[in-house]
C-alpha cells in the first residue's frame, strides 16, 4: 500500500496526489511513469511522475478525471492509500544541451514537462514553457514553470488569459523569431495538441519529442498493448518509449486506438455514478432514520 | 498384490466437467480423481528397479516412493516426499506435460497405459493443501539474504528450495500479485488462482517474502540487490515478457491482440467478469487465435468461454507438429474450438473504424523438415480466403524481457537477448543465477521450475564457499 501525503485539486477536475513511495522517488528521471492501482480490483493506470523529492521518498502524480478509475482517484484525500505503485518505468527523456528548448504542455500534459524544465535548465538550456488549457482556472503550474524557465506563455483557448488561442499559435510565434532561434521541442498533452506541434515544427525540422500516452496494461513490455507505429515501426511505449520523435508517430492510429473501450469505459461510469446515487440516496435514509 | 495383478489394472479416467457446460464457463476443467479411483490408479505402480520415470521428472520427484507411500496408505508420507523434491505440487500436478516427460518413460506405458502420475501428484497436493499444517522441513538459518527476481515458476521454486536450505529469501515480484505466469498467463479453467494463492502462502509460512511492484531493472537494479540491499545472490526468473507479433498488415486494429494482453486481461484483470471488471477486453462474435502452443490453447478456449462461435485456431503446420499438449487440443476440440491447420495468416482486415473484420489466410503444405526437425510450411499458390472475426489473437511466442538485461550491461546475454547461465545457473556475473524463460526462451512452466530448482543448489553452494 501507498499513502498519499497531500491531495489537492490543480484546477478543475485535475488533481495532484503527493504519495509515499521512496524506491520510485529514489530512481525517477523526468520523462518516466509510474503505473497506479487505486485498489484491489481496479485498472492499472499509467501515469507520468510530476516530481519526486528523492529525501522524502515521495512522488508526485497529476491526474485528471477522465473516466470512473481517475475519479475515483481524484476522490482520494490525504492518508488515504494506493492499492499498489509501480515504477519509475519508461525511458527518462534524454537531457541534452540542446541551445533553446520549447516545452510545450497541455491540460495535464503541462505536469509531465515540469520535472523536463529543470534537468534542461540545469543542463545550461535556455527553457521556454508553453502551457495551454481551455480557460484560465485549466493553465496549471505557471508558478512552479515560472520560477525555472526563462520565458512561460500561458495560453487560453477562450482567451480568458495569457495567449489568446492555442498553443500551436504561440509556438508558431516563437519558432519564427529570429532573435531566438528554437532548437528542441517536447511536448505533452493530448494527441491532437500533439499532432499540431509537430505540424509545426516539421517544416523547420525541429528536433520535437512527444510524450505518448497509449492504452497499457503491465507498463513493462510484458503485454503489447501500448504499441505505437513510430517510423513505420510498431514500438511499445512502455519499455522503447514513452517518448518519440514526434515526427515520426503515427498519431492517427493512437487516436484510434485510445478509442478501442468507449463502451466499456461508459458502462463501468455509469456503473460508479449509480453506486454514487445509492450511497446518496442510503446516507439520506439514514439520516432521516436519525432525525426519525 | 504382485506386478502381473498391477499390470491388469486399467488406467483410471480424470473427471472432467462436460464440454458443452464447461465452454461457458471458467471453472477447473479436470476435476480430480475421486479418492477410490486414485487409489486403484496407484496400485497400477509397479515401484519397478529402473523407476525411470524419475528421469523424465525435471525436479527429480521420488516418484515410485511417493505412489508406494500413498497405496500403503500414508498419504502424509507421499506428501512429504512430494513436497521436499517440488515445492508446487499442486500446481505441476495440473500444468506437467507428462505424457512428455515422466510418464512417456514409465514401464507400465510400454504395454499398456502408463499410471497416471500426474493425477496421482494433483491428487496428494491437493489432499495435502486441505489436511497437513507443515509439510516441508526446514534446514537451520544460514544468514544468508538471497533475492528472487520474478515470482513465477522458476522463481517460486528456487525461493522455495532456498528457504528449505536456511536461506533468508525476498521474492521482487513486478506486477501486483505474485504467481507470474500462473496468474497472468494459465487460464482459472486449468490452475484455479486459488490453488496458486495457496502454493504462495505456504512459501511464506516457510520464511518467504515477497514483495510486489518492484520491477528489477527499474525499481532496484542487480547492482542495488547485491550491493546496497545485501543481499548474498540473487537468482534471476523474470520471465520471457515481450510478445513477438507477426508484422503482418493491420496489427494496430481495435481487436488485436497479443496472447499476453489478452490472456492478463481476462485472468489477471479477470476481464471475464465483463461489466462488472474495471479492465475491458473485447468480446467478438468470431475469435481468431494464431499459434499452435499452450498459449494459443489458452487464448482460443478462453475466447470460447467469452462467447466467441467460432472461437478459430490457425496454425500453419499440421496439428501433429503443434507443440500444445495432447490434453489441451483435445479438451479444445471438445469445447468447439474449431482447427485450422496448415493455415497461415496474411493479414488482418479492418472495417472503416479501423476495428478488425476478419483476417485473410493462406493454405500452406508441408515440405521438407527444418532446423526443429518439424516438416517446413509451404504455401498453396492461390489459396487465399477470409475468416469474419473480430477479434484477432497472436500466440506466436515471446522474446526476453529487455528491462533488466538493459539496466545490467555485463550481463553477459546470447544473440536472442536471453541470459547465459552456466550448468549451475550462474550467470557471467558472480553470485547472480538464472533460469526459466530469461534463459530457455518460451518453455515450460516444469522446465522454468527445474531450473529455479537447480540454480538453488547452485546458490546454496556459491554461498557455502564450496564453489557451484
Amino acid at each position: 500500500m501507498f499513502r498519499i501525503l497531500k491531495s489537492e485539486w490543480l484546477a478543475p477536475k485535475v488533481r495532484q496526489l503527493e504519495v509515499e513511495a521512496p524506491r520510485v522517488a529514489a530512481r525517477h528521471r523526468p520523462g518516466h511513469f509510474v503505473i497506479v492501482r487505486a485498489y484491489s480490483g481496479g485498472e492499472r493506470v499509467p501515469l507520468t511522475i510530476a516530481d519526486s523529492d528523492a529525501k522524502r521518498g515521495t512522488i508526485t502524480l497529476v491526474i485528471q478525471v477522465i473516466g470512473a478509475t481517475t475519479e475515483r482517484l481524484c476522490a482520494l484525500g490525504s492518508g488515504d492509500m494506493l492499492s499498489d505503485v509501480v515504477g519509475p518505468l519508461g525511458k527518462a527523456t534524454e537531457i541534452e544541451h540542446f541551445g533553446h528548448v520549447v516545452l510545450v504542455g497541455g491540460g495535464v500534459g503541462t505536469a509531465v514537462i515540469y520535472p523536463q524544465a529543470s534537468a534542461l535548465k540545469a543542463k545550461g538550456n535556455r527553457v521556454t514553457a508553453v502551457m495551454g488549457g481551455r480557460s484560465k482556472a485549466y493553465v496549471i503550474l505557471e508558478k512552479e514553470l515560472s520560477a525555472i524557465c526563462d520565458a512561460v506563455y500561458p495560453c487560453t483557448d477562450d482567451g480568458s488569459y495569457g495567449y489568446n488561442g492555442f498553443v500551436t499559435g504561440k509556438l508558431g510565434e516563437l519558432i519564427a523569431d529570429p532573435e531566438r532561434p528554437v532548437n528542441a521541442v517536447i511536448t505533452a498533452g493530448p494527441v491532437p495538441m500533439m499532432k499540431a506541434i509537430a505540424n509545426v515544427t516539421r517544416e523547420k525540422r525541429i528536433l520535437t519529442i512527444a510524450s505518448l500516452n497509449p492504452i497499457m496494461v503491465d507498463g513493462t513490455g510484458m503485454c503489447g498493448g501500448c504499441r505505437v507505429t513510430v517510423g513505420g515501426k510498431n514500438l511499445f511505449a512502455c519499455v522503447d518509449g514513452p517518448e518519440f520523435n514526434a515526427h515520426e508517430v503515427d498519431f492517427a492510429s493512437l487516436t484510434d486506438r485510445l478509442a478501442a473501450y468507449r463502451d466499456h469505459e461508459r458502462s463501468v461510469w455509469e456503473r460508479l455514478k449509480s453506486d454514487q446515487e445509492h450511497q446518496c440516496k442510503l446516507q439520506a435514509a439514514m439520516a432521516d432514520a436519525k432525525v426519525g | 498384490m504382485k506386478p502381473a495383478e498391477r499390470m491388469k489394472i486399467q488406467r483410471q479416467a480424470m473427471p472432467e466437467a462436460p464440454a458443452e457446460e464447461r465452454a461457458h464457463h471458467f471453472r477447473e476443467v479436470n476435476l480430480g480423481l475421486p479418492p477410490d479411483l486414485a487409489a486403484i490408479e496407484a496400485k497400477r505402480c509397479l515401484s519397478c528397479k529402473n523407476h525411470e520415470c524419475v528421469a523424465g521428472c525435471p525436479v527429480g520427484i521420488d516418484i515410485p516412493g511417493f505412489i508406494a507411500a500413498f497405496d500403503e496408505g500414508d498419504l502424509e508420507r507421499a506428501a512429504n516426499l512430494l513436497y521436499s523434491a517440488n515445492v508446487l505440487p499442486g500446481i505441476t500436478g495440473r500444468v506437467c506435460p507428462q505424457e512428455t516427460q515422466c510418464e512417456e518413460l514409465c514401464l507400465v506405458g510400454k504395454k499398456g497405459k502408463p499410471v497416471a502420475i500426474g493425477y496421482l501428484e494433483r491428487y496428494v497436493a491437493d489432499w495435502a493443501r486441505e489436511n497437513l499444517k507443515r509439510t516441508i522441513t526446514l534446514a537451520p538459518p544460514t544468514g544468508k539474504k538471497v533475492a528472487v527476481v520474478g515470482s513465477g515458476p522458476a522463481g517460486l521454486t528456487c525461493a522455495g528450495e532456498l528457504a528449505k536450505l536456511g536461506h533468508k529469501v525476498t521474492v521482487f515480484e513486478a506486477l501486483h500479485r505474485p504467481g507470474g505466469v500462473l496468474v497472468y498467463g494459465i487460464p482459472e479453467f486449468r490452475l484455479p488462482k486459488a490453488i496458486v494463492d495457496k502454493e504462495v502462502q505456504t512459501l511464506q509460512d516457510m520464511g518467504v517474502t515477497i514483495e510486489c511492484n518492484v520491477v528489477i531493472g527499474a525499481t532496484l537494479t542487480l547492482d542495488d540487490l547485491t550491493k546496497t540491499e545485501g543481499y548474498d545472490a540473487v537468482f534471476v526468473g523474470n520471465g520471457a515478457g515481450l510478445p513477438v507479433f507477426q508484422n503482418i498488415p493491420g496489427e494496430n486494429l481495435k481487436g488485436v491482440y497479443s496472447a499476453n494482453e489478452y490472456l492478463t486481461r481476462v485472468n489477471l484483470m479477470s476481464a471475464y467478469l465483463g461489466a462488472q471488471a474495471d479492465t475491458p477486453v473485447l468480446r467478438g462474435q468470431g475469435v481468431v487465435v494464431v499459434g499452435g502452443g499452450n498459449t494459443a490453447m489458452d487464448g482460443v478456449r478462453t475466447a470460447r468461454r467469452l462467447g466467441a462461435d467460432p472461437a478459430c485456431l490457425v496454425y500453419r503446420r499440421s496439428e501433429k507438429e503443434m507443440p500444445a499438449r495432447v490434453e489441451e487440443v483435445h479438451h479444445a476440440k471438445e469445447e468447439g474450438v474449431r482447427f485450422e491447420m496448415l493455415t497461415n495468416p496474411l493479414e488482418i482486415l479492418g472495417d472503416e473504424a479501423g476495428w478488425v473484420r476478419g483476417v485473410r489466410c493462406q493454405r500452406m503444405g508441408l515440405g521438407e523438415p527444418d532446423a526443429s526437425g518439424r516438416r517446413r510450411p509451404v504455401p498453396i499458390e492461390g489459396s487465399e480466403f477470409e475468416i469474419p472475426c473480430e477479434v484477432f489473437i497472436e500466440a506466436i511466442g515471446t522474446k526476453a524481457n529487455p528491462l533488466l538485461t538493459q539496466a545490467t550491461p555485463d550481463l553477459k546475454l546470447n544473440k536472442w537477448g536471453n541470459i547465459v547461465a552456466d550448468e549451475n545457473g550462474m550467470t557471467s556475473l558472480p553470485g547472480v543465477f538464472a533460469g526459466g524463460d530469461i534463459v530457455r526462451g518460451g518453455a515450460t512452466v516444469i522446465l522454468a521450475m527445474g531450473d529455479g530448482k537447480k540454480a538453488a543448489v547452485g546458490i546454496h553452494n556459491y554461498l557455502s564457499g564450496t564453489g557451484t
